[in-house]
């Protein structure tokens, strides 16, 4: 039996990744639920969120608090590119068979992978620690970096803020709505197209945040995207695609199953993580907290 | 006088179904104008057709003399119509506070309609105010509804159907609470299968078949001539 300390350990590793997933999957999840668009490119946006991140603090000299910035404006691009594509590409394919949604979003995966190569060449890039959180505390004799606390506690509020702008806020009114019924909508005066990109826009800067934040923990390489896209797919299809608890929940327990997963069996935790999504969708196929599909 | 709304040979179709052949009508500031027919006839593609929600193949819609045939819906609404569709779709998951919000919201149209005001007009809405309108009873989602489309403050009002599948008491009281709609002014447009409830609210009438206008004169006249509403109806 390992000692309580160091399951303890596992349990917060766990927790980090989890809520790493989850800023990312909130995304890819909030997209779904309104837009109905399962986007293959969220984990392009994600990419594009760590290279920006990285580009911006070379520019701006590293060690310094300018990581904040650099993350922040990260994730604004981000927005602003998955903004373009929704406004220019993707809403015209809404009309059609969601296959020529998922070959659009599948395209554009390629084209940014390859976008990104000729950008930053397909080396290894990282980033350091911001010093305000290059620490560590013990808690119950394990260390922690300060830097996975901040992560733990950013997976929470994204998702209280989340819940709060769907369910405290006028806009989140709106979408609600536009969710119920977007023809009523539109034909009671609103914009519903502009909606749905503003809601694009925020799903994509949660990716590009992710992606940002990521960097001072691991580096940043090709393959990233799909990597995440993986994982990210797998967080929702545990929880629910298109349920924001749904996918907070969803990103915990694939955080823990991969955490304790390698303790059983070091060489095969991510097959814990396959098994348990291959489970959920015999018993349960529209996730542990999300509705079946109309 | 000029008119408020007028259509102009309208041709619309779903796809390679065509619905409408020619619609051609004209409605006055402040006036109640009914469109009857049997089921089918093209009443309801007459009203998406206006809203923009289907768009004409041919033909002219002009709004205060100007063309909005192919204009968005929200456009149209903006500009001053305000649809009642024939299901009610109330947006079933939120309040009743949250659908007329949301629709204030939506529209963005100065002027007299606020929640307080729709409350006003329809009680029973305001005791249900922090109920889900999917909960609501048939005739309280129908004041829903039309209370919702309210609150974009339209000068002209679509109803579609508003009557269908409500209870003759609940009907009644309708009737009175569209009867006071147009009193302070509303222009309406109302398509019904229900003779008896439209041509006592109506000033005119068009009667539809087969996408074209069969028939048109004031209400008064099929209200009294038994033996013409009964050539042109059936009924």
């Amino acid at each position: 039996m390992p000692e309580p300390a160091f399951l303890f350990g596992q349990f917060l590793g766990g927790l980090t990744a989890g809520m790493f997933l989850f800023t990312i999957a909130a995304g890819l999840s909030l997209i779904f639920g309104v837009l109905r668009v399962l986007n293959f490119a969220h984990g392009s946006f994600y990419m594009f969120g760590a290279y920006l991140g990285w580009q911006v603090m070379s520019w701006v000299g590293p060690g310094t608090e300018y990581f904040w910035l650099a993350a922040l404006a990260a994730a604004a691009c981000v927005a602003l590119l998955g903004i373009a594509i929704e406004h220019c590409l993707l809403r015209h394919l809404y009309r059609r068979e969601e296959l020529y949604q998922l070959l659009f979003t599948y395209a554009l995966v390629l084209i940014l992978a390859d976008c990104a190569k000729i950008i930053w060449g397909t080396g290894q890039l990282s980033v350091s620690r911001p010093p305000s959180l290059s620490g560590a505390v013990q808690i119950f004799g394990t260390t922690v970096p300060h830097y996975n606390l901040f992560i733990m506690l950013l997976g929470p509020a994204i998702a209280l803020g989340l819940w709060l702008l769907m369910h405290r806020s006028r806009v989140g009114r709106l979408v609600r709505a536009a969710v119920m019924d977007r023809e009523m909508l539109g034909a009671l005066g609103a914009n519903v197209g502009s909606l749905y990109t503003i809601m694009f826009g925020i799903g994509a800067f949660l990716a590009g945040l992710g992606g940002a934040l990521v960097t001072p923990v691991k580096s940043i390489v090709p393959g990233m995207d799909v990597e995440v896209i993986v994982e990210v797919f797998i967080v929702v299809v545990i929880g629910g695609l298109g349920s924001l608890w749904g996918t907070f929940l969803g990103a915990l327990v694939f955080g823990q199953v991969l955490a304790f997963g390698i303790l059983i069996m070091p060489r095969f935790s991510i097959f814990a993580v396959f098994a348990l999504m291959a489970i959920i969708l015999i018993v349960r196929p529209w996730g542990l907290l999300g509705k079946p599909l109309r | 006088m000029s008119a408020l709304l007028e259509l102009q040979d309208v041709h619309t179709a779903y796809g390679l179904s065509r619905v409408l052949f020619g619609i051609s009508l004209q409605i006055g500031a402040g006036e109640c104008v009914c469109l009857l027919g049997r089921n089918g006839v093209g009443k309801t593609t007459t009203m998406r057709s206006i809203m923009g929600l289907t768009r004409p193949s041919a033909g002219r819609v002009l709004w205060k003399g100007r063309d909005i045939a192919g204009w968005m819906p929200h456009r149209i609404a903006r500009a001053g119509i305000g649809f009642v569709p024939e299901d009610r779709r109330v947006f079933a998951e939120l309040t009743v506070w949250e659908n007329l919000d949301v629709a204030e919201r939506a529209a963005q149209r100065r002027g007299p309609w606020t929640v307080a005001r729709v409350y006003e007009t329809f009680p029973a809405l305001r005791d249900l105010a922090g109920r889900q309108a999917g909960f609501l009873s048939g005739g309280e989602q129908q004041m829903l509804t039309i209370g919702r489309t309210l609150m974009c403050n339209p000068e002209l009002l679509l109803l579609d159907e508003p009557s269908e599948g409500l209870a003759p008491l609940v009907v009644d009281r309708l009737l009175e609470q569209v009867g006071a709609l147009k009193d302070q002014g509303l222009t309406i447009l109302l398509a019904e299968q229900g003779v008896d409830f439209s041509l006592r609210l109506a000033d005119r009438a068009y009667v539809l078949e087969k996408g074209t206008v069969r028939h048109s004169g004031p209400a008064a006249e099929l209200r009294d001539d038994a033996a013409l509403r009964h050539r042109l109806l059936a009924l």
